[in-house]
């Protein structure tokens, strides 16, 4: 089912029209109401007039997670606080956190585009929904919410944790679709089996994952071990949330609600606007929101565009699931790593905030890649094949995820280096030749 | 019967068991009884001590990675066989040990053995029906 089928399936010309209008009067909105990007827009020389057509976009400056971070936390709000709705933030891992506000049309419009994405992924009012994406300040578990409750399925705001109820309720309750991070769909299918769950007995169908990138190996994985199909999500707060964009029953790429989001690819090294079709830095610009309009925001995702029309219909502009950010790649043995897929795996294993440190390095021709994680109290056995069993089940996950293999040590607390700012996750020896170890202990 | 033991986690490194110990010298804490576990990596040191809960703190103060476990002290014949023949009546009764580690009392001819099993309470109740007899805590953790 099409959720909105007159601007899901809006023709190229018309949509294309649509944004022109939209994103004109937002630049105008910004420049009026948002003394931060009047004085960039007037450093770079630009006035919202000058946009005469879309292109004119790339003429205007970008948005860096910095320029939100410096504008804590309402500094670059439209609105008076006293129309803002709802406040949603980043965790901030490094530094202070992000902060983005919702108005009531905002909500609106956010349960608009979560209700297109589960309906991409085969969603309807006869769904029943469990939601298992953290609550709270994480856009997560409620943009699923209003989403699913828009198009009137019902929803199970069960939030993340508690995995062998999460298990219970999808036998009691009949669920047909999930939504949470990739990983955590692992954690659950585990949990399935601990419990020796009929998958035949079930109703899963369908479950829409993202906010966090993942393979198609782990979407693999994941389909055989849950028994349903798994659909990749994407969104990221500072756009709204998830809902900018999401897979149809083709999963020919992810369909952007670009009638509201519009997405340019530039040159992650220069900020040039790459032609379609070509892989580069994804770039938002918001064009309907009224508290927090994001004008062309580089989100670090590696990814790529093109305007041709789906074979499902929809004629929205579609991206390629990312393969990668700008930032904290690593390419081991030829494959793409990403600091947080390990995390990922190892949060699942601890079940809290795990302490590890990424060391890549050569061994002759050989990239080998370590993973030094912290023995803290949780996960400490005193029995040495408990602990040896932990090494080879971190070892197998992070095989099965990454693809690739990896040597994992267990260590001491407090061996990994802690900083004031992000903590260090990765050390490349491989670019240092020879240099000290920055991460490591020094006893 | 059973006996409180101290297990600590620890990288193979030079080093590392001078550390430790000297922090639970530096506490006042006496060592009654001390195993090692090691793999290439990593090692686990168990002890027996007189203070348990003093050393404890003192370790999780420094940031190491403890963890209190339960265990049984049997009390055996310092003769040849002796071991074996605990043994076996274990192995018989199908009881699994986890590890075990001994040692000798200083005044009376016996020996004393550690024992980590899956169920302590099957393994007091087996044991006991043999005639052997498991120390009380407060009798080795002040010997």
């Amino acid at each position: 089912m099409i959720w909105n089928q007159e601007m899901e399936c809006l023709p190229r010309e018309e949509r294309r029209a649509l944004q022109l209008y939209r994103l004109r009067r937002t630049l105008r909105r910004v420049y009026e109401t948002i003394p931060a990007y009047r004085r960039k827009f007037d450093e770079a020389g630009v006035k919202p007039d000058d946009l005469k057509h879309l292109e004119d976009l790339q003429k205007f400056p970008f948005t860096s997670k910095d320029d939100l971070r410096d504008n804590y936390p309402f500094g670059l709000f439209a609105v008076p606080l006293k129309d803002v709705v709802r406040i949603h933030s980043s965790s901030g891992t490094t530094g202070k956190p992000v902060v983005v506000g919702y108005t009531r049309e905002d909500v609106d419009l956010w349960a608009e585009t979560i209700a297109r994405t589960i309906c991409c992924a085969g969603g309807g009012p006869d769904d029943i929904i469990q939601v298992a994406y953290g609550y709270g300040l994480f856009t997560g578990g409620l943009g699923l919410h209003y989403g699913a409750e828009k198009i009137g399925a019902t929803v199970i705001p069960i939030s993340g944790g508690n995995t062998k109820r999460q298990v219970m309720l999808f036998e009691d309750f009949g669920v047909t679709m999930l939504a949470c991070t990739p990983s955590y769909s692992l954690c659950i299918a585990e949990m399935m089996d601990e419990m020796k769950v009929d998958r035949s007995k079930l109703k899963l169908k369908a479950g829409v994952f993202g906010a966090e990138p993942w393979s198609n190996s782990m979407r693999n994985e994941i389909e055989e071990r849950m028994g349903l199909k798994a659909y990749d999500i994407y969104g990221l707060s500072e756009i709204i949330g998830p809902g900018v964009s999401s897979e149809c029953e083709y999963q020919d790429g992810l369909h952007i609600c670009d009638d509201h989001f519009i997405p340019e690819i530039v040159n992650p090294d220069t900020g040039e606007v790459l032609p379609e079709g070509e892989k580069g830095e994804l770039v938002f610009t918001c064009i309907t929101k009224q508290a927090f309009p994001t004008i062309r925001f580089r989100t670090r995702d590696i990814s790529r565009l093109t305007t041709e029309p789906c074979r499902c219909g929809r004629t929205a502009t579609r991206m390629e699931r990312t393969s990668g950010r700008t930032d904290d790649m690593l390419i081991i043995r030829g494959v793409n790593v990403f600091p947080s897929q390990i995390e990922s795996v190892l949060m699942e294993i601890e079940e809290t905030e795990p302490h590890y440190l990424i060391v890549v390095d050569k061994r002759g021709s050989m990239d080998e890649l370590e993973i030094r994680v912290e023995v803290r109290e949780q996960i400490f056995s005193d029995e040495v094949r408990k602990l040896e069993e932990l090494q080879h089940k971190i070892r197998k996950e992070i095989e099965s995820v990454l693809g690739i293999s990896a040597v994992v040590r267990l260590v001491e607390p407090k061996t990994i280096e802690r900083s004031m700012g992000k903590a260090k996750r990765v050390v490349d020896r491989r670019t240092l030749e020879n240099g000290p170890e920055t991460g490591g202990k020094v006893s | 019967m059973k006996l409180r033991q101290i297990s600590i986690f620890l990288e193979n490194q030079a080093g590392r068991m001078a550390e430790v110990t000297g922090i639970l010298g530096r506490a006042g804490v006496n060592i009654r009884a001390i195993a090692l576990a090691d793999t290439a990596d990593f090692g686990i040191i168990r002890l027996i001590v007189d203070k348990t809960d003093k050393a404890l703190e003192v370790l999780k103060n420094e940031g190491i990675t403890v963890k209190e476990t339960q265990v049984v002290a049997v009390e055996i014949p310092d003769r040849p066989g002796a071991l074996a023949a605990i043994l076996n009546i274990l192995g018989k009764a199908g009881i699994n040990v986890e590890y075990l580690y001994g040692f000798l009392d200083r005044v009376e001819d016996r020996a004393i053995m550690v024992f980590r099993f899956e169920d302590p309470d099957q393994a007091l109740g087996i044991l006991t029906k043999e005639g052997y007899q498991a120390l009380n805590g407060s009798r080795v953790h002040s010997m």
